[in-house]
């Protein structure tokens, strides 16, 4: 199957999977998806599209990315573990994925500037990269608390040539910057893509993110037969917005004996309030365009997500994976920053991986998997991200600058 | 007919537009606007539309955000929302909420329109609720005999146009440029041409926002639509107290009356 083929789970012609999804957007930027979802169609059929796709996947983003056996971290796990090596990809996640499938997209519709959001960087950088590769003007939105939290990527994306505005408004974190892309798309929606950067919002975005990130989880189901002779008992991922996610668990979602397992971030734990578990903790609401749990108060104010990782500090989640949950076709549980920062330092020593705080929370979830899977368990776990970006939180966090050690 | 469209009729009647002015509930305390909204009233404008202060208002420009956060930080609830259009209606005013989805959809869709019709309100303005998702607000508003004002936008398709046209009541919110809200200095040209459209679709008056602070520029725009819509204008003038909101409210009455002159 293509990494572009209609499947069964597909949302309906307005973008619901189930109750969830959908556009709550407002008139005005109605015409805009619209114009997307039709050039999406049109697009995923193309093989002219699909075979420049692919050609940037191989020849610019570096795919097909490794899976890794990780024995010494799999004795930790109790079970054996594989990584899909995302952050292998050019510039060090499963985003650049998504970015070169919207940029390519921009150009067919004849689209100029490009604008996104970025919480951590990452998906502002590889959007910043995709527009200096394909010639087009970025703009990217990103929280003023981000910015300072994320020097050296705000540097990264000025040097790719992308103007950063920071968001001043709200908390000045991810979902602000959002708000603010959403502002100016409404603004200037006729020369503008708004690339959006995770698996959420109005209708096609879910799908198409989706599917620019299905070659993760085609990948990862070929590699795990070729090299374990089986498919796994889980597929292991972190779970923010949900995109990385999302395209890994497709790979598997018809294969009914493979459990698909989200991992959230639990923050200082459930019980603080102040965590990011959307699934675990959330309830029903419109947030940025779709139907989704959200992270909301009695009155339908949206709340602050809080986690360690600036990547998962989002209140909401992807509408397919409000659905997943639902049917119990996959499930969510949360982990907390302390776990998600043992398993990044357990990585990192026991294989000589530095994993993303992100991803650390997937690693964090396998190590809670593991031992009810047993010695012959085995588990794929999507490694995300690289952890260079994380590295002034993890000298804050164990206080490497003075002489600590993990 | 629903009492909205008796705000247009008795306009039309008088050759002029219906005044619009829009405050946020709450802002900059519960009863601080519901002092402004009745000097609003009282100064010339046929109609309030009450704002629901939300968390990630992505239609508006800095002024609303902000009078939203400092409503917010002031302590305002959604509870207190039906406080104040009680408020407008006690004091012998019209008034609609304007609010984004998602606080509806937690209160209970049926249940806020029973306490918004209950409070005196007559419909909702919904600047992040198509038709296309609106099933149960189309349900609920028919239960309590709530108006529902739909927008549309220059981007909009004739084809949409007429379905929002259809799926609307009281009248078509027109925004007048592609933007959020805030003040602007000129009016758009993309306002005439988006209401001429609109007219081709439906005979239901139609109100412009987006954009508006004069009596000049409420002028310009009572010649060719039914309600002139001031949002942030109202807010800024707020900030400066009740002097400002009812100087504001008159300067704009004037506007859309002083139009009928020039349309004849």
């Amino acid at each position: 199957m293509g990494q572009f083929t209609p499947t069964p789970h597909d949302p309906d012609a307005r973008g619901h999977f189930g109750p969830w999804g959908g556009r709550f957007v407002p008139e005005a930027l109605i015409a805009a998806v619209d114009e997307l979802a039709a050039e999406y169609d049109k697009a995923r059929l193309d093989p002219e599209f699909v075979n420049e796709f692919q050609r940037l996947l191989k020849d610019f983003a570096g795919r097909p990315s490794l899976l890794t056996e990780a024995p010494k971290f799999a004795e930790r796990v109790g079970a054996r573990v594989f990584l899909k090596r995302e952050d292998l990809n050019h510039t060090g996640s499963h985003k650049i994925n998504n970015v070169l499938g919207q940029a390519l997209l921009t150009k067919r519709m004849g689209k100029k500037r490009v604008i996104a959001e970025t919480g951590a960087g990452q998906h502002g950088v590889a959007t910043a990269t995709a527009c200096a590769l394909l010639g087009l003007d970025c703009v990217v939105y990103m929280g003023e608390v981000d910015t300072e939290r994320q020097a050296l990527n705000v540097a990264r994306m000025r040097l790719l040539g992308a103007e950063v505005i920071p968001v001043k408004s709200g908390s000045r974190t991810l979902k602000d910057a959002i708000n603010e892309a959403l502002r100016d798309w409404v603004t200037n929606v006729d020369e503008t893509h708004y690339l959006l950067g995770t698996a959420a919002g109005p209708h096609p975005f879910p799908l198409l993110v989706r599917d620019f990130h299905r070659v993760i989880g085609i990948e990862a189901r070929e590699q795990v037969l070729e090299k374990a002779g089986r498919l796994p008992d889980a597929v292991v991922a972190c779970v923010g917005g949900g995109s990385n996610a999302i395209g890994i668990f497709h790979g598997f979602i018809d294969d009914a004996d493979v459990r698909l397992v989200g991992v959230e971030p639990g923050g200082a734990g459930l019980d603080s309030g102040s965590h990011g578990a959307t699934l675990t903790a959330g309830t029903p609401g419109s947030l940025h365009g779709a139907m989704s749990y959200v992270m909301q108060d009695e009155d339908g104010q949206i709340t602050e997500a809080h986690s360690i990782s600036a990547g998962l500090d989002y209140p909401g989640v992807g509408p397919e994976h409000s659905h997943l949950k639902d049917i119990g076709r996959a499930e969510y549980f949360p982990v907390t920053d302390a776990e998600a920062m043992e398993a990044f330092a357990l990585l990192s020593r026991t294989e000589g991986i530095i994993p993303a705080i992100e991803s650390s929370h997937a690693l964090a979830g396998a190590l809670k998997l593991g031992p009810s899977l047993g010695p012959d368990g085995l588990l794929v776990v999507n490694l995300s991200g690289r952890g260079d970006k994380d590295m002034d939180t993890a000298v804050k966090y164990f206080g490497l600058a003075d002489g600590g050690q993990v | 007919m629903s009492s909205l469209s008796e705000v247009f009729t008795t306009a039309r009647a008088e050759s002029r537009a219906a005044l619009i002015g829009y405050l946020p509930a709450g802002f900059p305390t519960v009863e601080g606007s519901k002092g402004y909204l009745r000097s609003m009233i009282e100064a010339g404008c046929d109609l309030v539309e009450v704002g629901l202060p939300f968390s990630d208002p992505v239609m508006d420009g800095p002024t609303i955000q902000a009078a939203a956060e400092q409503a917010r930080s002031a302590g305002f609830r959604v509870r207190d929302l039906f406080d104040v259009v009680s408020s407008v209606a006690d004091a012998g005013g019209r008034a609609v909420v304007m609010t984004y989805w998602n606080p509806v959809l937690r209160y209970g869709v049926d249940a806020f329109a029973r306490d918004l019709a209950a409070a005196g309100g007559l419909g909702l303005i919904t600047p992040d609720l198509v038709p296309d998702e609106a099933d149960d607000w189309m349900a609920a508003s028919e239960v309590h005999g709530l108006d529902r004002i739909f927008l549309v936008a220059p981007s909009s398709t004739e084809e949409r146009i007429a379905m929002t046209a259809r799926a609307s009541s009281g009248f078509l919110y027109a925004t007048a440029v592609m933007g959020v809200t805030g003040a602007r200095d000129v009016v758009s040209s993309a306002a005439p041409e988006l209401v001429a459209r609109v007219r081709e679709h439906t005979t239901m008056p139609v109100g412009v926002g987006l954009g508006v602070r004069s009596g000049v520029q409420a002028a310009e725009i009572a010649g060719f639509a039914d309600g002139v819509i001031v949002g942030s204008a109202f807010v800024s003038a707020a900030a400066d107290g009740d002097g400002a909101v009812r100087a504001l409210a008159e300067d704009l009455a004037k506007g859309v009356r002083s139009a009928a002159a020039a349309t004849v």
